[in-house]
């Protein structure tokens, strides 16, 4: 069983009025932006289930809007999120899909373009009481929570990248707490996503870009 | 014996074999296992103290209007019936319920505020300190010691049932709030452990099947007014522990019932707004969801 420090209980401190609806928003928000280099040029917001009913309520899409730009659960800033992302030249929409079915009720797509043209969207779930998890990066359905820090690797499915990403680890001293692969079809981009107890230095995100196979890195700290 | 208790039971062998109460075994559990000094874990629950203590007090000058527009400005009522000394509760309940109120104005307006265990059951925690605090004027230190005691009920309820509505209802959120509340009173007013898990104990079986009806689906109405209940359910509670009225039904089994009958609350209760409050004809006229056809 995961451990439950007193500060979930006594936790989050955050900008109401749902943990879920509020906080989970901007947690899964502020987490995404930590997947995509550099500031932002646009995020497009697709709401479904729950949140595309009560968002507005809830202030659901400020905290999603604060989140993107880097605002944590208690940052006061949130409730202003429109007019500061506005101020800052941030494009951004927020559609509701009512008739798509989703296996959370609390989903939402989150699509970024950052200054220099790169694209990703990423699909989260807010699971209660603050708790998120994302669970598909571009097409690739995937599994990650971002409480620990983590190398997403982009790469190609083919024998040996998962031993190079490793060994790479093991040269700055890492030590592996998870480790997860997911891939699109055999043979095509595969994700994988590894999740560490250590601070992740800057030289492995190099190391690991080495091997050919590897489209892309990412490094999310905490 | 292991410092990572699994149950009342651990917990109350735990305080009996170090000789120390329940905030001290949960304060040494949280350090040993996040390998963090007490003074950083001191700092932290501070910090929390302090969103708690602002919030509480805020709404009382400064009325707050919730985004959803079903609530805004009891706490300032409540403090005028006070001031004039019109209050019918006595002094602890009424600044305990308007301090509660007083947390959820703020949650609702987008305010800073601590969830504790959750947000829409925010204001227990916070209404029975604060109240107990003004009355007895205890120490800062005093109330961060009890915060863990309350902390340590929390971690129960999340651990071996539920503080989700939509899991349990209202009794996992606002009964969970009122228990760990009940529970760190009767700590602060010199209780001894045993009594403060009857305390706890008491609370959930006295709000044993408190559904989650929350309407238009917004964190407001009736959660507002059940927060006050809550305040005043932990003290009917605290006073009969304290008194030494024993509890039948120790902590453990009362939580596993309180999960038990959660689970069996059709999903209409559950935090949907498809039941109770929510579909009342006044209720349904808040509706945003389509739940009242």
């Amino acid at each position: 069983m995961a451990f439950i420090s007193v500060f979930d209980v006594l936790g989050p401190n955050m900008i109401g009025p749902s943990s879920s609806h509020t906080a989970g928003a901007d947690s899964l928000a502020f987490l995404a932006q930590k997947m995509i280099n550099g500031p932002l040029k646009k995020a497009e917001f697709t709401l479904y289930g729950s949140f595309a009913k009560t968002y507005r309520g809830h202030g659901t899409d400020r905290a999603l809007l604060g989140g993107i730009m880097g605002f944590t659960t208690e940052d006061k800033r949130i409730p202003d999120s429109f007019e500061i992302a506005r101020k800052r030249g941030l494009e951004f929409s927020f559609t509701a899909n009512e008739t798509e079915e989703v296996s959370h009720p609390n989903t939402v797509d989150i699509a970024m373009t950052n200054q220099a043209g790169q694209t990703m969207t990423i699909r989260g779930e807010s699971l209660g009481g603050g708790k998120i998890r994302i669970i598909r990066i571009n097409q690739v359905d995937v599994d990650f929570t971002g409480e620990y820090s983590a190398v997403i690797v982009i790469h190609k499915d083919t024998p040996g990248v998962v031993a190079h990403i490793t060994h790479c680890l093991a040269s700055v001293n890492i030590n592996i707490a998870f480790m997860k692969l997911f891939r699109e079809e055999k043979g095509q981009t595969a994700y994988s996503i590894v999740e560490s107890d250590d601070a992740l230095p800057d030289s492995v995100e190099e190391l690991i870009r080495q091997n050919p196979s590897v489209h892309d890195v990412m490094l999310v700290r905490l | 014996m292991n410092i990572d208790f699994k149950n009342g039971k651990e917990l109350l062998e735990l305080c009996r074999s170090k000789n120390c109460r329940i905030s001290d075994v949960m304060l040494l559990r949280e350090c040993t296992l996040t390998e963090q000094p007490e003074r950083n874990i001191r700092k932290r629950m501070q910090t929390a103290w302090q969103i708690m203590e602002e919030s509480a007090l805020m709404p009382l000058t400064e009325p707050r209007k919730s985004i959803g527009g079903l609530i805004g400005g009891e706490a300032k009522l409540l403090n005028q019936q006070l001031q004039a000394g019109k209050n019918i509760c006595g002094s602890v309940v009424s600044r305990g319920i308007l301090h509660a109120m007083a947390v959820l104005e703020v949650n609702t307006s987008m305010g800073l505020i601590v969830a504790a265990p959750t947000a829409g059951s925010s204001g227990i925690v916070p209404g029975v300190f604060l109240a107990l605090k003004e009355e007895y004027g205890f120490s800062e230190d005093t109330v961060l010691d009890a915060m863990f005691n309350a902390g340590a009920i929390g971690y129960l309820a999340m651990r071996n049932a539920t503080v989700a509505g939509a899991v349990g209802g209202c009794q996992a959120e606002v009964g969970v709030a009122s228990a760990m509340a009940a529970s760190a009173a009767v700590e602060l007013m010199g209780g001894t452990p045993k009594q403060c898990l009857s305390a706890a104990s008491t609370v959930l079986m006295n709000m044993l099947g408190l559904v989650c009806d929350p309407v238009g689906g917004l964190v407001e109405y009736p959660c507002q007014m059940r927060n006050a209940s809550g305040v005043a359910n932990a003290l009917i509670a605290a006073e009969l522990a304290l008194a030494g009225v024993p509890q039948l039904i120790p902590f453990d089994e009362m939580l596993a019932t309180m999960y038990a009958v959660g689970r069996k609350l059709p999903g209409e209760l559950r935090e949907t707004a498809m039941g109770g409050c929510a579909v009342t004809p006044t209720g349904c006229k808040y509706s945003v969801c389509g739940s009242c056809g």
